[in-house]
């Protein structure tokens, strides 16, 4: 187990990574990347078992399905800081011939991603698909996904989220990263999803919500908790509220900078935001 | 060569369900999924048996393509179960990015393809599939020709690692296959020869291939049929070894001209040896109702179609 300090280290560090992953070549998507660092860092390191070494069956550990798969910035620093590939290869993100594209991938092979995704809505039903193959393989282990708020205005989501409770697909945890923001603006002025957690429990889940979700010990918490509310008849999703930027002054609660790279200057005020703490990669 | 004769008329997708049948027996890591067509995939007597390996997803086809990705990560080859139309066009990016890029071992399988699915109409047959699934890096696209052919192939299919089309159709047609062919995924199968013409035909109409074929003899004109149930890969040398000998060709296919098989034999023969060849396959429109055999006959997919292709043929060589 890590310490709350090694964990708010590994937040600093991460956060470094992805500015300076975007900063180096100029496109990418540091926004939710940044929103969603406190709750990659908490899955990855506190609350999911994951074996060492990675194969694609994942039989005897908890799986992650990364559905919004444009913040693969922060996926990837995570990943790679857990120990699933080298550092030094986040240097590759975005360019030809790496194993980082754009959207992550398992098409390159690496380690870590077990589904391609970057076109939305299509990760609650591949985790759903895990999840059931888990229970005809009598695994305990529990599968978690990650969407965007946003996102949930894709048709297949409800498709899923209706066959997940209605299944009892209750070694699930889908988590929504709410920021109320999406590309063109925010998500009640693009299209208004009213109220998501009585939608979510109208459909038959177990909802709860993370209110900061950018406060490590609040995700760590809430994570256990919705752990907790597994294996008992129904799927459990986290709305976990963050603010889109987070960490980084300039980038928080807009959605300018959900598609954006920050330029020298503004790289150099956001890194100096967030102290080297592990070492840069 | 082996006289191909009617066995007694059947469904291809009858064979689909007998060879999920098989495959419920033999192999534990099949599972089924289905999109609320039990009954017209023929799959009850799997269900029956493995109630615990078959996933009933209700008329969510994206749903479905996601799930059975999903599925694989723990091992299990996931058959999915629907029309065509709805296993192809209505759910590409699903298949696309989940299944394809992905490189999921799932298995597609497709009924009521082509405008033999009769009455329902244009809605419901598609024409435009063979093209959708061929232009998906690493998809297989397998489109068998009679009960027996199904079946083979639904079976040998799980014994393949990547992701699968399996198309095959809803009318009682010719079942002239050996029922103990043994199904070789990419390899074509010389059923007749000749060497006037090579006529290449997949799914329903290599049975019509036969039937011109012998029609075509009494007329003095001696025709080599291939059936091609395999698409993609395609099997460029069986293909060249024929036209090399008959100099001309026809295809026949359930599908729009354009994206279908005829297409995939232009490009080998293009590229390596160019040959005058006909296309009896559908002219870039979409079906209606009626029954399959008005339907074969208006839309010129029947053993007269490709009589007439022959003679067009022939008059290019």
């Amino acid at each position: 187990m890590a310490t709350l300090q090694q964990l708010e280290d590994l937040v600093l560090q991460t956060r470094r990574d992805i500015l300076r992953m975007v900063h180096k070549v100029n496109s990418g998507h540091p926004g939710g990347s940044l929103g969603c660092t406190e709750f990659f860092v908490a899955l990855y390191h506190e609350i999911m078992h994951t074996k060492d070494g990675f194969d694609m069956d994942g039989i005897g550990e908890d799986l992650f399905f990364l559905s919004n798969g444009h913040i693969s910035p922060v996926y990837y620093s995570v990943l790679a800081r857990k120990g699933y590939f080298p550092t030094e290869e986040l240097n590759t993100f975005r360019l030809i011939n790496s194993r980082l594209q754009g959207h992550p991938t398992t098409h390159e092979g690496l380690p870590g991603v077990r589904i391609a995704s970057g076109s939305l809505g299509q990760g609650m039903s591949v985790a759903i698909g895990a999840a059931l193959a888990k229970k005809l393989n009598k695994d305990e282990h529990l599968v978690y996904s990650l969407h965007g708020d946003g996102e949930l205005q894709e048709g297949q989501n409800w498709e899923a989220i209706m066959y997940a409770a209605g299944n009892k697909v209750d070694n699930l945890i889908s988590t929504i990263d709410f920021n109320g923001q999406q590309i063109d603006g925010a998500t009640d002025d693009v299209l208004p999803m009213g109220d998501l957690k009585a939608k979510f429990e109208a459909f038959g889940w177990d909802v709860l919500e993370i209110e900061k979700g950018n406060d490590l010990e609040a995700v760590i918490k809430g994570m256990d908790e919705a752990k907790s509310r597994t294996g008992k008849g129904k799927p459990v999703c986290v709305l976990l509220h963050t603010i889109m930027g987070n960490g980084v002054d300039f980038m928080m609660h807009t959605h300018a900078w959900h598609g954006k790279a920050p330029n020298d200057e503004q790289l150099a005020v956001g890194l100096s935001q967030n102290a080297e703490t592990l070492g840069d990669y | 060569m082996t006289k191909y004769v009617d066995q007694g008329k059947n469904d291809t997708r009858s064979g689909y369900g007998a060879g999920m049948t098989e495959l419920g027996r033999t192999n534990p890591n099949v599972v089924a999924l289905c999109a609320d067509l039990v009954g017209s995939l023929k799959i009850q007597t799997f269900i029956d048996e493995n109630p615990e390996r078959f996933f009933q997803v209700g008329i969510a086809e994206a749903n479905m393509m996601g799930i059975a990705a999903g599925l694989t990560i723990g091992g299990k080859i996931p058959f999915t179960g629907t029309f065509a139309n709805f296993s192809t066009g209505r759910v590409y990016d699903q298949i696309r990015q989940s299944i394809a890029y992905s490189g999921k071992n799932v298995k597609i399988c497709a009924s009521h393809a082509g405008v033999t699915l009769g009455e329902d109409g244009a809605t419901h047959q598609i024409l435009e599939d063979i093209g959708l699934m061929k232009m998906l890096p690493g998809m297989t696209v397998i489109n068998p020709c009679d009960y027996n052919q199904t079946k083979a192939a639904t079976i040998a299919i799980a014994e393949y690692e990547g992701p699968v089309y399996l198309r095959f159709g809803r009318p009682k047609v010719a079942n002239f296959t050996p029922v103990d062919q043994k199904f070789e995924i990419g390899k074509a199968l010389l059923l007749s020869e000749g060497t006037d013409v090579t006529i290449i035909a997949t799914g329903h109409l290599v049975w019509e291939a036969l039937i011109a074929a012998e029609n075509l003899e009494k007329e003095g004109i001696s025709a080599e049929v291939i059936n091609i149930h395999t698409i993609k890969p395609l099997d460029d040398a069986a293909v060249l070894k024929s036209v090399k000998k008959t100099g001309c060709v026809v295809t026949a296919e359930e599908h729009n001209y354009l994206g279908g098989l005829g297409e995939s034999i232009s490009r080998i023969l293009a590229t390596q040896h160019p040959t005058p060849q006909e296309f009896v396959a559908t002219q870039d429109t979409f079906g209606e109702s009626g029954t399959p055999d008005q339907l074969m006959e208006k839309y010129g997919l029947n053993n007269k179609a490709i009589s007439e292709a022959v003679h067009r043929v022939l008059r290019r060589k």
